[in-house]
């Protein structure tokens, strides 16, 4: 399989599962528990990213505090909960990065 | 029914009420280009993404995958599975289509991002006659959009122009982002059951070849969650 053929692949998994229902509004109606069960599609595939991401660094498990990446999202995790403010999230999440980085090395 | 003579104002309306969320969006963009740069994957490439492409998270996988040499049927379904909840958002906002020309539902539907979601859905909600929707919905579409494809051109310039960039650990701008994506979703007790296991899932199943782990600990984490809401369901009818 070619590059090309990777981006026509991607471009029509984004867009046709976006525009069958948009097609077909007013004619039908998603069963009660496939629509809970995409609900939980974000939750389960992004807190997979955000773990593996921050916990496996150089293909293995690292929980320590000289893991940088693990601290940051350790305390983006506590300011997340408090504010559930994104922009925030992610401000205090890079400064704690960057000061965790500039401690360690 | 007033039709084009007004039409200028739901568009300005749409680009006004979405600019908070284009700031927000702006970082991930410059990082997409950058991080994507540094992995060594091609500018047609980065920009085709954007360009043709135009979904965040799933762009993001598509080069962490490229850069572990995953094979492209396991990128593509992951795109897929990262992609459904867009399904979800579109299914919602089947009511304020209704009207809406078989033509203009492709683009309107090209255009649906998280944020575009999240003004166009508050906007149903507040106005449901639905006279305007679809400028408004097309402003605030068209302004992420060309911010998006702005942006990781900017990105990729950086990225370019700085080549040790990957070794700066820009990929956590991304994992907080995720954080303040997922966090103040979770309210229900099924909801954290669902990101528990998805975590414990993603230790467990690291290393498996082509990020199987992946898909197999989301149908895990998706099945809990599921299985959780329908418990509480039984507990509390009126929940």
């Amino acid at each position: 399989m070619t590059e090309w053929m990777l981006i026509v692949g991607m471009m029509l998994l984004t867009f046709v599962p976006r525009y069958i229902p948009f097609a077909l509004a007013g004619k039908v109606n998603i069963p009660d528990w496939l629509s809970k069960a995409l609900g939980f599609v974000p939750i389960a595939v992004l807190t997979i990213i955000i773990v593996q991401s921050a916990l496996i660094r150089d293909h293995q498990v690292s929980i320590s505090l000289q893991n940088p990446h693990l601290m940051a999202s350790i305390i983006a995790f506590f300011v997340a909960i408090i504010t559930r403010h994104l922009f925030l999230t992610i401000i205090v999440g890079l400064l704690s990065f960057l000061l965790m980085k500039s401690i360690l090395f | 029914m007033k039709l084009a003579k007004s039409n200028h104002k739901p568009f300005l309306l749409g680009v006004r009420d979405t600019l908070p969320l284009v700031i927000a969006a702006t970082p991930f963009a410059i990082v997409f280009g950058a991080l994507a740069v540094s992995n060594g994957v091609s500018e047609w490439f980065i920009m085709s993404m954007s360009l043709f492409v135009f979904a965040g998270a799933s762009q993001f996988i598509a080069i962490a995958l490229l850069a572990t040499a995953t094979a492209f049927p396991i990128i593509l379904l992951t795109v897929f599975i990262v992609n459904l909840r867009h399904m979800l958002y579109s299914a919602s906002l089947m009511p304020q289509m209704t009207k809406v020309s078989q033509w203009l539902r492709a683009p309107m539907a090209f255009f649906l991002t998280d944020e575009t979601y999240a003004v166009a859905s508050n906007r149903a909600f507040q106005q449901p006659d639905k006279s305007g929707f679809i400028a408004y919905y097309l402003g605030s579409g068209i302004y992420m959009y060309s911010n998006w494809v702005f942006f990781t051109w900017v990105g990729m310039t950086l990225g370019k122009s700085i080549p040790d960039i990957s070794s700066w650990g820009l990929d956590i701008a991304m994992i907080v982002a995720f954080i303040g994506i997922v966090v103040p979703i979770l309210r229900k007790r099924a909801d954290w059951a669902c990101a528990l296991s998805a975590g414990v899932g993603a230790v467990l199943t690291y290393d498996w070849p082509h990020q199987t782990g992946l898909l197999f600990s989301s149908f895990i984490a998706i099945s809990v969650g599921l299985l959780i809401s329908f418990i509480d369901k039984k507990e509390k009818p009126n929940d």
